[in-house]
């Protein structure tokens, strides 16, 4: 187990040893949990500090795409669109990184040569993660060898409700072996799934001894994706096990943020846990879509005074 | 005289089916014409505005898509809902515009004829403006109107229910989505009439009703880039001029009506299809017809 940082070396021991650590971990008060959660939300953000914070959101999105019906040409669309957002303004930000299938994985490369955006693509069996090890592996080789820069891995979450960390820990760190240094990875606990925020807490540490680069909230595909709370949780785990070993994990919440206020609410929420060094893409994304266009909307209103509308922005 | 204190009502706007209060929490005192106190009403600000063309949108398309038979049984219903509700209307039209109870009572019911008489329309006006055009080529040439959008209304300032139901009706009669600035000085009736509506079969959205100062809210209007139209008949000359200038940045349509000397309107008289054919846009298609090849292969 060479990724685990030395402090809890211990504690991935065995399985038994990883059950006492993540039970041992204090309980979550979800009374002030999700009071601070929405306290945090309630800050306004206006003028010159809203159109930093909209910027800033369009330079964290990964700009996602993950429906059976994704073709090469809408991939390379969305390519060009996260190149170039705004076409009517060039000093709109590009976003941080295209996320698509592993088979799309190339096309996007490709697209994207030249402007610095990342390629990310899911794998291990997403959304469900139900497949054996050796097809998960596969499924990360062909992403990196397709030219993918982050892999957005999902967690054996029927492992982890039935209580067999270890499985899930090695999992994760045999698909950070694949990762190699030619990938970074993200690791989705499906938060939707986990039922209660003490199991958040768990999996983020899990994930976070296992090795992951970033922590994720939801694939997107279940009803309760990223919310304020749970990534605040995130945030707190993330932002805890920093000041134990040193080492920075990022943070993405995915699924369900569609407008300015939303993405601001989750900036407020970054700043006033973990502070500035996680003010960046290299540290925090948005797993979105639609989001995109709202920010564009926000973006032209603040530039021309006037409301936009979505014939203004394109579709996709 | 009864010991009882009377319920008084909270005017609230009407947005996406629903009544909210103004985002900005404001309100301002509505009088009647000899100024005494009515209510308070909401103060509406350019976010509700904004919200309000956000419904809008989101009702267009199945409002614009329904058939224009069941259209007009909709309209149709809120007729019934407005009969049903005469007294009320009477009441706050006698107080809005200083007339007598048997004057107003004649004011409603001729807004109730009219909202019939336009609910009428909805399957007839394809009929009048549209149409075969006649061609030099072998083709079917046929005209069809369509609705223009979502429309921003700014209701007539006088006349605070019978010229606000000449306004109203017409642009949703064809399909489209209005967001609609009541009388400033007397919202009262286009409140609740957001309440008839409401318990109409009308879809959320399809109509929103805002009140306040009528330059504040109809100024972002004007200036939307999803708005696409704009009838100035509640605004002064000079606000509509400058409603003009910020409708033309996305080539808004706009129905000035005429004459623009102050004169106010009179709503009784019989309204024409002007108000039906100033949101329509045309949509022609040509069809080949005839003998198309040498093989004498026709259509």
């Amino acid at each position: 187990m060479p990724t685990t940082a030395p402090a809890f070396a211990d504690a991935t021991a065995s399985d038994g040893a990883l059950r006492r650590f993540l039970h041992g971990l204090p309980g979550v008060d979800t009374v002030g949990l999700e009071a601070r959660a929405a306290s945090l939300g309630t800050r306004s953000v206006k003028t010159t500090s809203k159109a930093f914070a909209i910027d800033l959101a369009i330079s964290m999105i990964d700009l996602t795409t993950l429906e059976g019906a994704d073709t090469p040409g809408k991939v390379r669309a969305l390519c060009a669109k996260g190149a170039n957002p705004d076409p009517t303004d060039r000093t709109t930000p590009r976003v941080a990184a295209i996320c698509v299938y592993p088979d799309m994985a190339q096309t996007a490369k490709e697209a994207l040569a030249g402007t610095g955006i990342k390629v990310a693509s899911v794998a291990t069996a997403f959304p469900a993660g139900r497949a054996a090890l050796p097809v998960k592996l596969a499924d990360v080789r062909d992403a990196v060898e397709a030219g993918a820069d982050e892999i957005d891995m999902v967690i054996d979450r029927g492992a982890f409700l039935s209580g067999h960390y270890l499985k899930v820990y090695e999992e994760i760190v045999a698909v950070k072996a694949e990762c190699g240094d030619k990938a970074r990875l993200k690791v989705i606990f499906e938060t939707g799934e986990l039922s209660t925020y003490d199991n958040i807490r768990r999996a983020s540490w899990l994930g976070m001894l296992a090795g992951a680069d970033f922590i994720k909230t939801s694939t997107g595909k279940v009803g309760v994706n990223a919310t304020p709370p749970n990534t605040l949780l995130m945030l707190e785990a993330v932002r805890d096990f920093k000041a134990q070993t040193g080492i920075q994990i990022g943070v993405k919440p995915a699924g369900g943020i569609r407008t300015t206020k939303d993405a601001i609410k989750f900036l407020v929420l970054v700043n006033e846990t973990v502070g500035e060094d996680w003010l960046t893409n290299e540290w925090f994304r948005f797993g979105a879509s639609s989001l995109l266009n709202d920010l564009l909307m926000q973006r032209q209103k603040l530039s021309t005074g006037r409301y936009s509308g979505p014939d203004y922005v394109t579709v996709d | 005289m009864s010991d009882r204190l009377t319920v008084l009502k909270t005017y609230k706007l009407y947005v996406g089916g629903k009544f909210p209060r103004s985002e900005s929490g404001r309100v301002y005192e509505v009088t009647d014409s000899k100024d005494k106190w009515l209510a308070n009403a909401p103060l509406s600000s350019r976010k509700d505005a904004r919200d309000a063309v956000v419904a809008a949108r989101k009702a267009f398309g199945a409002w614009s898509g329904a058939t224009a038979y069941n259209r007009g049984q909709v309209l149709y219903r809120v007729a019934e809902m407005l009969e049903g509700r005469k007294s009320q209307f009477v009441h706050e039209v006698t107080h809005a515009e200083g007339l007598s109870k048997s004057k107003a009572a004649d004011v409603v019911e001729a807004a109730i004829d009219r909202w019939v008489w336009y609910a009428g329309w909805t399957d007839k006006i394809a009929q009048i403006v549209g149409g075969a055009n006649p061609v030099a080529g072998p083709f079917f040439n046929l005209s069809t109107p369509e609705p223009t959008g979502v429309v921003t209304v700014v209701a007539p300032q006088e006349s605070s229910f019978l010229g606000l139901v000449s306004v109203i009706a017409p642009v949703i009669a064809t399909g489209n989505t209005a967001v609609v600035i009541a009388s400033e000085k007397s919202p009262l009736p286009a409140l609740s009439l957001g309440e008839v509506l409401a318990t109409s079969d009308l879809p959320g959205g399809v109509v929103n009703i805002l009140t306040g100062r009528t330059r504040e809210i109809a100024v972002p209007l004007a200036s939307h880039q999803d708005v696409n139209a704009i009838d100035l008949t509640g605004a002064d000359a000079d606000l509509a001029r400058d409603l003009e200038i910020a409708a033309a940045d996305n080539l808004k349509r706009v129905l000035r009506p005429q004459p623009v000397d102050g004169t106010a309107a009179d709503w009784s008289a019989d309204p024409g299809t002007h108000r039906l054919t100033a949101f329509l846009e045309m949509k022609t298609v040509w069809h080949p017809t005839g003998t198309l090849g040498a093989s004498g292969s026709a259509y």
